[in-house]
């Protein structure tokens, strides 16, 4: 018999191909991602005691497609009685085609009618097969709030008249750009575990990896799939040195390198290192290779920052932004000293949404601290601190305008990714 | 990113309310819960509640000696009382505004919106 988790990471594989099938048979997404959710239920919970059946795709597809076939019935009572019935074996489990609908769902559910928060909800759910109430739970949301999240998410897409065929090669293009932010969103949801209250969330982090491979084995020659994962792998790779003992953040410079995941590290260079080769340049195989030099570096002072700034250069042709500027701006800093940082910040603040971007303040009082204004700096923290939407980041900027104000404190060197 | 939506009452607007008749009173509820219903359909209510009157408040101080002492009534002596509110996730700052504005004491200027602040964080 599997252990409980390897069911379950068979149950989420499984998840989007049953789906695929039982559109594909014209079930009807709406209908089949329901059935499908109630499938996989009934197999965590008969597998872990039967053991798994022979073929466990063709198991959930004929559960699933039994209960799509009750629920339109309206049979309460029949359904009723046969839950326990239809949760055993079939006796005949339904061969499954080979077609492997999983881009094709995620693509469904990255639909142009749908919010953001209501691509992430119907993605998790219908490609990533978490339940509602764990996909509440990471998000500190209430299991209704996501359920009703879903539910609209499907309505909507049914009034658009998309319908909820699978997809062909054409909207898998079109909509390719959609799913990558989707995946990057609920990465960055699950990017900082600091508390207790946010620990779920590191799953986020884990299911977007999972996804992100799932989508790069069925596009391998895609440049910015691959470059996602990379970034994705690379980002992560630091994840248990980047918070401390308490929760606090711990800046990049000051991490124990030791502590970062080598063979991440090793898998996402591997990766944007062939994606730069082959494919057309995008932004996230700048952003991941931006993190690589990072990884790369034995000890901060290593850090190849020429080759990064040269990086932020490139990446802000392609895809300029507020984020971009400041951590370009930070890169020449770490070049050329942090006087030309706080010049060119100075200079770039007479763009509006820069100066108003709550980062702003973060990276002038990190240049502030380097060049020796401490009382600036000090001040700098502070405005930053106030400013930020993030409780991790208020606690970091904090500690960083305590230190300054503390004289004994070790001189610090804090950088901004 | 959440949001919460803070409704405040103050003497103007505690007058009016009072000085409506039960069909009026009525009208305000459904009006109310519309936004609730409409919030709960776009999937961005966390969650909605009436505060009871400021009276029977209780503002709660535990002493140097350990000890809970407990004042009846509302800790700030302010005009304005905090009257509901509204925990809401939605995708930007001013849609927590447009929200906000659908309440009728958005009208004398009692409607709060404050970022929750995020769990998550970038590296620094």
């Amino acid at each position: 018999m599997r252990p409980a988790g390897a069911i379950e990471d068979l149950l989420r594989e499984l998840a989007p191909r049953v789906l695929g099938a039982l559109v594909r048979r014209g079930g009807g997404f709406e209908a089949a991602e329901d059935a499908v959710q109630e499938a996989l239920l009934a197999a965590a919970t008969r597998w872990p005691a039967d053991g798994l059946p022979e073929n466990p795709a063709g198991w959930l597809v004929t559960v699933a497609w039994r209960r799509m076939a009750e629920a339109a019935r309206g049979d309460a009572s029949r359904r009723r009685r046969e839950a326990t019935a239809t949760a055993r074996e079939p006796r005949d489990p339904e061969p499954v085609q080979d077609e492997d609908d999983t881009l094709a769902m995620l693509v469904l559910c990255c639909h142009p009618a749908l919010t953001a928060a209501s691509q992430v909800a119907l993605t998790l759910r219908a490609v990533g097969g978490l339940t509602t109430a764990e996909i509440a739970r990471a998000f500190l949301v209430p299991d209704a709030t996501i359920g009703q999240r879903i539910s609209r998410a499907k309505k909507s897409i049914t009034a658009a008249g998309g319908g909820f065929g699978v997809p062909g090669p054409e909207a898998v293009a079109e909509r390719l750009g959609a799913v990558l932010h989707v995946l990057y969103l609920v990465f960055n949801e699950g990017y900082v575990a600091s508390s207790g209250a946010s620990l779920h969330r590191a799953e986020l982090s884990a299911e977007a990896i999972r996804l992100a491979r799932q989508l790069h084995a069925r596009l391998p020659d895609d440049g910015e799939v691959a470059g996602l994962l990379a970034l994705m792998l690379l980002t992560d790779a630091r994840r248990r040195a980047r918070t401390a003992p308490d929760g606090g953040l711990i800046p990049l410079a000051e991490q124990d390198r030791g502590r970062w995941d080598a063979g991440a590290i090793a898998e996402g260079v591997a990766l944007v290192s062939d994606a730069l080769a082959r494919a057309p340049i995008g932004p996230n195989q700048v952003q991941a290779a931006i993190a690589a030099l990072h990884d790369e570096a034995p000890t901060a002072d290593a850090t190849d920052w020429r080759q990064i700034l040269a990086l932020y250069e490139v990446l802000s042709g392609l895809a300029p932004g507020p984020m971009v500027t400041l951590n370009r701006i930070v890169a020449l800093a770490m070049v050329e000293g942090p006087e030309a940082g706080l010049a060119a910040l100075s200079a770039a603040a007479e763009e509006p949404a820069l100066a108003a971007h709550h980062r702003f303040h973060a990276v002038r009082a990190h240049l502030l601290e380097q060049a020796g204004e401490a009382d600036a700096a000090e001040d700098a923290y502070h405005r930053a601190a106030r400013a930020t939407l993030s409780l991790p980041e208020r606690r970091y900027l904090e500690g960083r305008a305590i230190r300054l104000a503390q004289p004994t404190a070790s001189p610090a060197d804090g950088i901004v990714e | 990113m959440k949001y919460l939506i803070l409704i405040h009452s103050n003497p103007a607007s505690r007058e009016i309310w009072e000085s409506f008749s039960e069909e009026q009173k009525a009208e305000g509820f459904t009006y109310y819960g519309r936004i609730v219903d409409d919030l709960v359909a776009s999937g961005e209510l966390v969650v909605t509640h009436a505060l009871a009157d400021p009276s029977v408040a209780k503002t709660v101080t535990v002493r140097e000696d350990g000890a809970t002492v407990t004042t009846d009534g509302p800790f700030a002596e302010a005009k304005e009382q905090l009257a509901g509110f509204f925990l809401v996730e939605c995708e930007t700052p001013e849609r927590a505004v447009e929200i906000a504005a659908r309440m009728p004491e958005a009208h004398f200027g009692l409607i709060e919106v404050r970022p929750i602040l995020d769990l998550g964080g970038m590296e620094m």
